[in-house]
């Protein structure tokens, strides 16, 4: 694993089931994602969908394993872009932990090989993610996140 | 997990040092860490269990060694609630300043 590998962790004053509804709902994925929503009906070997603010797809896989609140695996590949969706496809967990009365997330996203698709989303993780704690506790998302790019 | 925490944590040279080491190469174990480092192995392993209380740097068991990740998500905390709103007002001046010398052309 190791450079193929990206894990990022933050604390946000909320509950595990607020939380889980963030990051599964559309209609609260649009707050925080840069305006992109997700699709799936949230069960083992469901497809997934990751979809851009004008609907048209950016990410797809499916879902390896869901166990809510607390946990959630997807099998993940770029889409749009031929030479990302080449690489194959990615491994991204969630993880929902009670910690000190917040909620502590831990997002894991591996790819098997060196991977340029990889090191594209490491650096939207910590922007979607900072914007994910804003917006549970401020009810608001942060500017750069909340309407696409 | 303040956001104290992670200015104190960043506020030495040798643990910039090592979030730069991770940057450079994520998921490395103590001793590649501590690889061509002026520091003892005590002191890398102090200074790593004050980023990661700080939540900078997460580890992970791999079998039996343990792999260290830097976690970018405080440090951009820290740019939205302490550059990104500067940024944001100078960038507007900017572009009134644009606007002005456009009409004015």
């Amino acid at each position: 694993m190791s450079s193929n590998t990206f894990i990022y962790v933050t604390y946000i004053r909320t509950t595990s089931e607020k939380l889980w509804d963030a990051l599964t709902k559309p209609e609260f994925n649009r707050q925080y994602w840069f305006g992109c929503h997700q699709e799936s009906d949230w069960k083992p070997g469901s497809s997934w969908t990751l979809k851009m603010p004008d609907g048209s797809i950016a990410d797809a896989g499916e879902v390896l394993e869901c166990d809510p609140p607390r946990r959630m695996v997807l099998k993940w590949r770029n889409e749009f872009r031929p030479e990302l969706k080449a690489e194959g496809f990615t491994r991204c967990t969630f993880e929902i932990e009670e910690a000190d009365g917040m909620a502590k997330l831990t997002v894991t996203h591996q790819a098997e090989r060196p991977s340029i698709f990889i090191d594209k989303v490491s650096t939207g993780w910590p922007k979607i993610l900072s914007s994910l704690k804003s917006l549970l506790e401020t009810g608001k998302g942060l500017p750069r996140t909340d309407q696409p790019k | 997990m303040s956001m104290d925490a992670v200015f104190r944590a960043l506020a030495d040279k040798s643990r910039r040092k090592l979030l730069d080491r991770l940057h450079k190469r994520n998921g490395q174990a103590l001793g590649e860490l501590c690889e061509g480092l002026a520091m003892s192995r005590q002191a890398v392993t102090k200074h790593l269990a004050i980023l990661e209380a700080a939540n900078l740097v997460v580890s992970k068991k791999e079998g039996r060694t343990k792999l260290h990740f830097i976690n970018a998500v405080p440090i951009n905390d820290i740019a939205e609630r302490w550059i990104v709103k500067f940024e944001h007002r100078r960038l507007s001046a900017l572009s009134a300043l644009k606007d002005i010398l456009e009409r004015n052309s």
